[in-house]
C-alpha cells in the first residue's frame, strides 16, 4: 500500500473595510435591501469613470506587509472578462501579472510543530455581485456588493494537511483582524476560501492532479471538506482510477464534495489592462508610511504574553486569536489586576460562556475593567473564588461594577475569624455523629463540615480560614 | 504571426456569447486574418530596449478619498434591467 502525501493551496477573498466601494462612492456596507447601493459606475453603465479609493490600496498594501510580501513599486488594474449575471460590465476589475504584494509568508503551528506557509501573490480587485434564484426558475441580482474592494490572497502549495489548512486561516484571519484592513466575517461573506486539493505518493515531486474546492462558510467547513476530498481522491487512485481536474462544490447538508461539471472549456480571461484606470506607482515613501500604521500582530502579542506575563503558550495562542479578546486581555491586565488570573477568567469563565451562548465580546456588558476589579476583589481576600462566579455572572449580564454587586448583593467574604469559629464551633456542636466519623479517621467528614459552614454563610466564608478553624475545633471536639 | 483559424474565431465569437452563421464565422475569419496582417506591419520595429506599455497616457495615481457619494433610488438602478422583481435584477436562470 503507497503512501500518500496532500498538497493544498488556499485562495483567500476578504473584502476590505473601505466607506465606499473599489471604484465609485456607494457604501460597502452589509445587509441593505437589495439594489440600494448601486451607482452607473459599479452597475457598469457605458461612458462611466472608475476612479481608485485610495483606502483601499492602502488596505491591501498594510495587509501584503503585515503577511510579509514585497510591494510592487509599478501595479496596474487588470480586465478578467467572463460573462456572468454577478458581473455587470461582463469583466471583473483585478490585477494579473503586477499584484500589489507577492512572495509573502506566514507562520503556523500545528501539534506543537511550527511551519512557514508561502503567500504567492495578494492582489487587490472588486467583488462581484450576489445571485438568488427564485422559486419560478429565474435568477435574482443585487448588485450593492458589486465593487466592493477585495483583496485575494493565494498561498504556495505549502499545506499539508487539513489541519494545517485550518490553522492558516486562523492565523491569516487574525492578520488581517488585527491590522483592522477587513472585519473577516465569515458567515456575512466578507472572507471567503477556496482550496486547490491534490495527493501524490510520498517521494514523489510532480503535483498530482488537483481539484478546486467551493463553497466553504466556515473554518471547520474548510477542514471537514479537504478531509472528505483528500479521502475521496485516496479511493479513486487506490481503486485504479485517476482524478479529474474539476471544480468540486462542499454540500454541507450531505457532508460531501460533489462535481460542478462546470463546461469543459477552459477559463479564457483575456486579461489586458484597464484601459480606464491609470497606473500606480508605490514609492518607498509610501510603503514605509503604511508600514508604520501595523499594529502589533498576533506572533508578536503572543511572545510578549509568554515573555512578559509568563503565560503557557497554548494560552497565549487562544487569547490571541482573535484581536477582541487580546485587546480584552490587555486592558484587564492595565487595571493591575494578575494576568495569569485574567488570562483564567478571560479563557475559562468568558470564553466558555460567550461559546455556551453563542455569543461575542461585543454581546456582552462585562468590560475589562470590572474583571480587573473583580480579581483584585479575589487578591485582597474581600470575595472567594468560589463567589467570584457569582459576581462575574451578574457583571455579563448588567455590567455593573464588581463592588456594587459584591455591595448589592452582600456578598463580602466573612473572613473575621471569631464570627467565623462561632459558626464552625455550632457546626460541630450540631452533628456529633460526623465528629465521630472523623475521630474513626473518615476524612471525607471534613468536606461535610465545610459544606455545611457554607451553607451557613451562604458561601461567602473564607475558604482557607474555614480550613484552618475547622481542624482546629476538631481537634478539641 | 500566425494566420488565425476558423476555429479561434469560433471560440472568441463563443467567449463573447456571440452566434455566427457559417457565413459570418467565414468573413470573420477573413476579415481578423487581414487586420492582423496589416498590424503586423509593426513587428517590422525593433521594441526590445521599449517596455510595454499599458497605458496610452503617463498619468499615475490619480485615486479618490474614501468619501461616501450619494447611490441611485433602487427605481433608478433598475430602469434600464430587462426585468426585475422584488427590487432586483431578474435573469434567465444560470447554473455554475
Amino acid at each position: 500500500m503507497s503512501q500518500f502525501e496532500t498538497v493544498i493551496g488556499l485562495e483567500v477573498h476578504a473584502e476590505l473595510s473601505t466607506n465606499s466601494k473599489i471604484f465609485c462612492g456607494c457604501p460597502t456596507e452589509f445587509g441593505a435591501p437589495p439594489n440600494t447601493h448601486t451607482c452607473p459606475i459599479c452597475l457598469g453603465h457605458p461612458g462611466v469613470l472608475p476612479v481608485t479609493n485610495k483606502q483601499a490600496v492602502e488596505f491591501a498594501m498594510k495587509a501584503a506587509l503585515a503577511l510579509n510580501c514585497e510591494i510592487s513599486r509599478e501595479t496596474k488594474f487588470d480586465r478578467k472578462n467572463y460573462f456572468y449575471p454577478d458581473l455587470p460590465k461582463a469583466y471583473q476589475i483585478s490585477q494579473f501579472d503586477q499584484p500589489i504584494g507577492k512572495n509573502g509568508w506566514i507562520e503556523i503551528e500545528v501539534n506543537g510543530e511550527k511551519k512557514r506557509i508561502g503567500i504567492t501573490r495578494l492582489h487587490l480587485e472588486e467583488d462581484a455581485g450576489k445571485l438568488t434564484h427564485s422559486d419560478f426558475g429565474d435568477t435574482l441580482v443585487d448588485f450593492n456588493r458589486v465593487g466592493v474592494p477585495l483583496v485575494e490572497i493565494v498561498s504556495e502549495p505549502d499545506i499539508r494537511s487539513p489541519e494545517e489548512a485550518k490553522a492558516y486561516l486562523e492565523k491569516l484571519k487574525a492578520i488581517l483582524q488585527y491590522t483592522g484592513v477587513s472585519d473577516v466575517r465569515m458567515e456575512q461573506g466578507s472572507l471567503r476560501c477556496d482550496a486547490n486539493v491534490s495527493i501524490r505518493p510520498v517521494g514523489q515531486k510532480e503535483f498530482g492532479t488537483k481539484t478546486e474546492l467551493k463553497n466553504m462558510n466556515s473554518f471547520r467547513n474548510v477542514q471537514a471538506a479537504l478531509e472528505y476530498e483528500v479521502e475521496r481522491q485516496k479511493q479513486v487512485v487506490l481503486s485504479g482510477g485517476t482524478i479529474v481536474q474539476e471544480t468540486r462544490r462542499w454540500d454541507e447538508a450531505n457532508r460531501k464534495t460533489v462535481s460542478m461539471r462546470s463546461k469543459e472549456e477552459a477559463h479564457d480571461y483575456r486579461y489586458f489592462p484597464d484601459p480606464d484606470l491609470v497606473r500606480m506607482q508605490i514609492s518607498e515613501e509610501w510603503i514605509e508610511a503604511v508600514r508604520a500604521t501595523i499594529p502589533e500582530l498576533p506572533d508578536a502579542r503572543q511572545a510578549r504574553y509568554v515573555n512578559e506575563y509568563g503565560l503557557p503558550q497554548s494560552d497565549a495562542a487562544v487569547i490571541t486569536m482573535s484581536k477582541e479578546t487580546a485587546d480584552f486581555f490587555d486592558e484587564t491586565v492595565k487595571t493591575g489586576a494578575d494576568p495569569k488570573a485574567a488570562a483564567n477568567w478571560l479563557m475559562v469563565e468568558l470564553l466558555g460562556y460567550l461559546n455556551a451562548n453563542n455569543l461575542t465580546l461585543a454581546d456582552v456588558k462585562i468590560t475589562p475593567h470590572g474583571l480587573g476589579e473583580m480579581i483584585k476583589l479575589i487578591e485582597n481576600g474581600t470575595i472567594s473564588s468560589k463567589i467570584a462566579k457569582t459576581v462575574f455572572k451578574e457583571m455579563v449580564e448588567t455590567g455593573k461594577e464588581p463592588k456594587q454587586i459584591v455591595e448589592e448583593k452582600g456578598l463580602v467574604q466573612i473572613s473575621d475569624e471569631g464570627a467565623l469559629r462561632q459558626i464552625v464551633q455550632d457546626v460541630v456542636n450540631a452533628n456529633p455523629q460526623a465528629v465521630a466519623d472523623y475521630k474513626a479517621g473518615n476524612e471525607k467528614a471534613v468536606a461535610f463540615f465545610v459544606g455545611q459552614v457554607m451553607k451557613q454563610t451562604r458561601g461567602k466564608a473564607n475558604p482557607p480560614m474555614v480550613n484552618k478553624l475547622l481542624l482546629e475545633v476538631l481537634q478539641n471536639a | 504571426m500566425s494566420a488565425i483559424t476558423r476555429k479561434e474565431v469560433e471560440h472568441v465569437a463563443n467567449l463573447a456569447r456571440l452566434k455566427l452563421t457559417e457565413e459570418e464565422a467565414e468573413r470573420y475569419t477573413k476579415d481578423l486574418n487581414a487586420i492582423l496582417e496589416f498590424a503586423a506591419k509593426l513587428n517590422e520595429l525593433d521594441t526590445s530596449s521599449v517596455e510595454p506599455t499599458s497605458h496610452a497616457t503617463d498619468v499615475k495615481n490619480v485615486m479618490r478619498e474614501d468619501v461616501n457619494r450619494p447611490s441611485l433610488s433602487r427605481e433608478d438602478a433598475l430602469k434600464n434591467a430587462p426585468d426585475h422583481e422584488d427590487g432586483q435584477f431578474k435573469v434567465p436562470a444560470v447554473f455554475e
